[in-house]
């Protein structure tokens, strides 16, 4: 099988992105975190549009549930483990892409080993806890983060620099007991998670490439029903 | 009396009130009144927004603010 060249490759990129930027993006380090409805799709957008290093966390296997937004669960795959579909995913997609998967949830014990080296790090989390520790070992680490979070058809994009507040700004004070959102109420649908992973997709590029405006101290937020999307300032 | 715009979100839209582009409130109304006043539960209410900024409960509306209320979104 004929591998496609550099410049085929990416040939529909240019000259949205610059050669330089492109090679740039291919020198890359991406950590994704979660490879559900956000994270799934999140890698695979940033395996086409050309990251170079990814690295997939995720201990989750599939289940029947997943099928309503999952791009990587299909009917065959389910009891199989979503990192592993990812990396798989990945590697059909663009074969010079250096991807490593984790079948292990994340927590304080792993989470600085698994980005230390990273250059962003992609929270496709659905713990709001483990969002905090996150940002926690994203701040030793001195690496920004890109956070998605969806419920129902609504969603939200943040990005978060090592000295900023966080997610604090958004979810109040650690320690309140809140490891999951309205979520478990409204579910999520597909064509809200691939948004959201799209808005956050873009805000990944933004912030390797330092361009464009990103959601510093401001929250993204939309709901589909009403078509309201809006940027709204944290501090 | 003031009026001012109220979006619910989410959830939180099941208590919006019919003329909720234009409600009208007793001036210095705080968003904790208002909330209590049209039934949310103050604990489901996350995120306070007014004309696109970050505020918290006891922030006292005027006249022709955007109030924006979001619950706890943490799905992915």
């Amino acid at each position: 099988m004929k591998i496609p060249k550099f410049k085929e490759r990416y040939d529909r990129n240019f000259n949205t992105l610059s050669l330089e930027e492109q090679k740039k993006l291919g020198t890359s380090k991406v950590v994704v975190l979660g490879l559900g409805g956000l994270g799934g799709s999140v890698c695979e957008m940033l395996a086409r549009v050309g990251i170079g290093h990814l690295t997939l966390i995720d201990g989750d296997v599939f289940e029947p549930s997943n099928l309503n937004r999952q791009l990587l669960c299909r009917e065959n795959m389910i009891g199989f483990p979503k990192a592993r579909a990812a990396k798989d995913r990945v590697n059909a997609i663009n074969s010079e892409v250096i991807v490593k998967d984790f079948i292990e949830y994340v927590d304080e014990s792993n989470l600085y080993e698994h980005i230390k080296d990273a250059d962003v790090v992609m929270d496709c989390l659905d713990s709001i806890d483990t969002r905090f520790l996150l940002q926690k070992a994203a701040q030793k680490a001195s690496i920004p983060i890109v956070s998605g979070a969806i419920a129902g058809v609504a969603g939200q994009v943040t990005t978060i620099f090592p000295k900023d507040k966080g997610y604090e700004l958004i979810y109040g004070k650690k320690g309140r007991n809140q490891s999951k959102g309205i979520e478990t109420k409204t579910g999520n649908m597909a064509y809200c998670a691939l948004f959201v992973a799209a808005l956050q997709s873009s805000e990944c590029l933004k912030v390797l490439l330092d361009r464009g405006d990103i959601l510093r101290n401001k929250l993204l937020i939309a709901e589909l029903w009403t078509n309201t999307f809006d940027i709204m300032d944290l501090v | 009396m003031i009026k001012i715009n109220l979006k619910l979100f989410v959830t939180l839209s099941r208590y919006l009130p019919d003329n909720s582009e234009g409600l009208e409130i007793l001036e210095g109304t705080t968003v904790e009144k208002l909330i209590s006043d049209i039934g949310i539960p103050k604990e489901l209410v996350k995120l306070i927004f007014i004309n696109g900024k970050k505020q918290n409960m006891s922030y006292q509306l005027k006249n022709n603010d955007r109030l924006g209320l979001f619950p706890s979104v943490g799905g992915g």
